[in-house]
């Protein structure tokens, strides 16, 4: 118990350091990002009212002191308030980061789950006939898919399966045109087919982990005397391999959980951007191309939010799973 | 004698690093043998000496507008042209230079940030370990990505991003946490070891156990959170540049992948745009892979199959493979 107050702490801080990176990296950064970004704007029409909105956001009132604008700031995100965004004003950058996040939530769970269960399950298998040609050809080609940038796997899979091929949707979330959003199966069944490509994406980028280290640590796991008199038992060739070898080589995968996530959701940024699939990674884009610093900054805000939160719920379940954990020896 | 013990480990350990060029030679040719590894090393050596002799390789200035644009792969032009009519080869192998430099600072700066926090963190221990650590483990939770982003545009907003080192600064900032952990751990286990104990004993400074100690019996761990660090440096880098926020007047892989997202190259066909650089890319960040997994295998014998299969898979059906 006192390990998770203490996990609960570390989160915390992690949380407000985010928060305030937030606050404070734009105005270490030398120059004034505030009047560049404002000179920028100037091409297109902008109003008294977004210029406004920019100088709040960069906190350049030099008649308000810096602890008073951090301590205003605080308050605004714990009041939900992330400031206006400049490309869609006047449109707070809450309600835009509201609509994408269940987007990337339901890209970034369904590809790490179902890339977690493929991976683990394939490391099992070659672990188990470690030596072969399989084993000898797997890893390698899954090392060198998942060096492929996710963008450009994207990229590759729109030009084959969406141009040439027309098997699957590239662009959005689901058919604009002709269905509308609610809980109805046409809708579902538009979701679940524009997420083919994207989902694929991602797990073809991220197996490569999930199989090499299930792989090398059944590999370890497999020459423990355990599973030796295991098969000396004449226990049948699954049981030894689920219930014996993997079940204890799993912990460092799930361990390794956390920094999968962080990649994961990296690359579901740039997937995102490529399918036009209207998730946090698209709204960040958009901020981006344009110079609309506050939905940038919000979108990483959220994306920090989430990860740090998805980090916490896994440390709940390793405590769960591993007893050595729960009882604080360590 | 414990002691004696312990500074016969140490002046091996000294040897070992101060070797004679034999030496060097024979430990050389054993992490070559490791074919991972020599295919890694092979690649990487490849990509500095096409960027290195880049105009010996190519007539063409990769910037100048030489013909009408977006041709196919000919023999003239064997990567065809961009939608400037630039040529892509040439783009290819300037661009390298840009990639490989851009990544490289960063990844080195990464990795003394690294051992800095990290051996520092472990060696000290109580408070400064307390903060320390806490800054790393914050870094780590934070995702890398988005945080770059948010620095390259602000970077973007001001100019700052025409120069490479900026680039490579923000790449820096964001990469050095799971290194830095990593060299934690290894320093929390050496530091409890008998040579590091006598060279307490005989009273010296705590600098110099870091850096003479410690820190050279590290070399094969950073060495490959170096290989790391490069790969996520790379990535990192080319995603910087496909968002549009490096440098894009200037070919550079990701740069090269902007423009022809931004002319919607694929969209139309014109496939050779993207091709190129992408493979480029995912050649270089498999060979650095590689080599860290070889390094592994060097480090790990266990993870060294190369005896015949033993085990069947499921029943009896792959029995002839078994038994070949």
């Amino acid at each position: 118990m006192r390990y998770l107050f203490r996990r609960a702490g570390f989160y915390l801080i992690a949380l407000w350091a985010a928060v305030s990176f937030n606050f404070i990296i734009p105005r270490l950064m030398p120059g004034d990002p505030a009047e560049a970004y404002i000179a920028k704007l100037q091409t297109q029409q902008v109003t008294r009212a977004q210029i406004d909105a920019i100088r709040a956001e960069f906190g350049v009132n030099p008649n308000v002191p810096i602890w008073r604008q951090y301590l205003d700031y605080l308050n605004g995100i714990l009041h939900g308030n992330l400031g206006i965004s400049t490309s869609q004003f006047p449109t707070p950058v809450g309600d835009i980061l509201k609509q994408s996040l269940p987007w990337t939530i339901g890209l970034v769970g369904v590809a790490l789950v179902m890339s977690f269960f493929i991976g683990t399950l394939i490391g099992i298998l070659i672990a188990w006939k470690r030596g072969s040609w399989y084993d000898t050809a797997v890893p390698p080609l899954l090392t060198f898919l998942s060096a492929i940038p996710y963008f450009w796997m994207a990229l590759g899979l729109v030009y084959i399966f969406g141009v040439i091929l027309n098997w699957f949707p590239t662009d959005s979330g689901y058919d604009v045109f002709n269905v509308s959003p609610g809980w109805n199966m046409d809708f579902i069944g538009s979701v679940a087919q524009h997420a083919i490509l994207p989902v694929a994406t991602l797990i073809i980028g991220s197996l490569a982990g999930w199989v090499l280290i299930m792989r090398n640590m059944m590999v370890t796991t497999l020459s423990e005397d355990y599973v030796t008199m295991a098969e000396a038992k004449g226990l049948s060739e699954r049981r030894v391999m689920f219930h014996y070898a993997a079940r204890n080589a799993i912990l460092p995968s799930i361990t390794s959980f956390s920094i999968a996530l962080g990649l994961i959701v990296s690359g579901a940024l740039l997937t995102e951007i490529v399918f036009n699939y209207p998730g946090i990674g698209y709204s960040l884009y958009r901020g981006v191309q344009s110079d609309d610093y506050a939905l940038v900054e919000g979108c990483f805000l959220v994306i920090a939010l989430a990860v740090i939160f998805a980090n916490f719920l896994f440390e709940l379940i390793y405590v769960f799973l591993d007893p050595r954990v729960r009882h604080g020896n360590k | 004698m414990q002691v004696t013990n312990a500074t016969n480990q140490n002046t091996a350990s000294i040897t070992f690093l101060g070797s004679t060029k034999g030496r060097v030679r024979s430990i050389l040719r054993a992490i070559l043998s490791n074919p991972k590894i020599a295919f890694g090393v092979g690649v990487v050596i490849f990509f500095v000496l096409m960027a290195i002799a880049a105009p010996l390789l190519t007539p063409y200035d990769p910037n100048a507008s030489i013909v009408k644009g977006s041709l196919p792969p000919s023999w003239a032009h064997i990567f065809g042209t961009t939608g400037l009519g630039q040529d892509m080869f040439a783009q290819i192998v300037y661009g390298a230079r840009v990639t490989l430099l851009v990544a490289f600072v960063a990844a080195i700066g990464s990795t003394i940030l690294q051992i800095v926090m990290g051996l520092s963190s472990a060696y000290y221990g109580g408070m400064v370990d307390e903060v320390l650590s806490l800054i790393i483990n914050v870094f780590l939770v934070l995702p890398g990505l988005p945080l770059t982003i948010v620095l390259a545009s602000l970077a973007s907003a001001s100019g700052a991003n025409r120069n490479e080192f900026v680039i490579a600064l923000v790449l820096l900032f964001t990469s050095w946490s799971y290194g830095a952990r990593v060299l934690r751990g290894q320093t929390l286990s050496l530091k409890e070891r008998e040579f590091v104990a006598a060279a307490r004993a005989t009273g010296e400074s705590s600098l110099r156990i870091i850096s003479s100690e410690i820190l050279p019996n590290e070399v094969s761990l950073i060495a490959s959170t170096f290989v790391g660090t490069f790969v996520y440096a790379v990535g990192a880098e080319v995603a910087l540049e496909f968002l549009g926020l490096g440098d894009t007047s200037r070919p550079s892989w990701g740069v090269i992948l902007y423009w022809a997202q931004n002319n919607a190259a694929l969209i139309v066909g014109k496939w050779w745009q993207f091709v190129p650089a992408g493979l480029c890319i995912a050649l270089l960040c498999a060979g650095l892979t590689f080599i860290n997994f070889g390094m592994d295998e060097l480090s790990n014998p266990r993870l060294r199959v190369e005896r015949p299969p033993r085990r069947r898979l499921f029943s009896r059906k792959s029995k002839g493979v078994a038994s070949r």
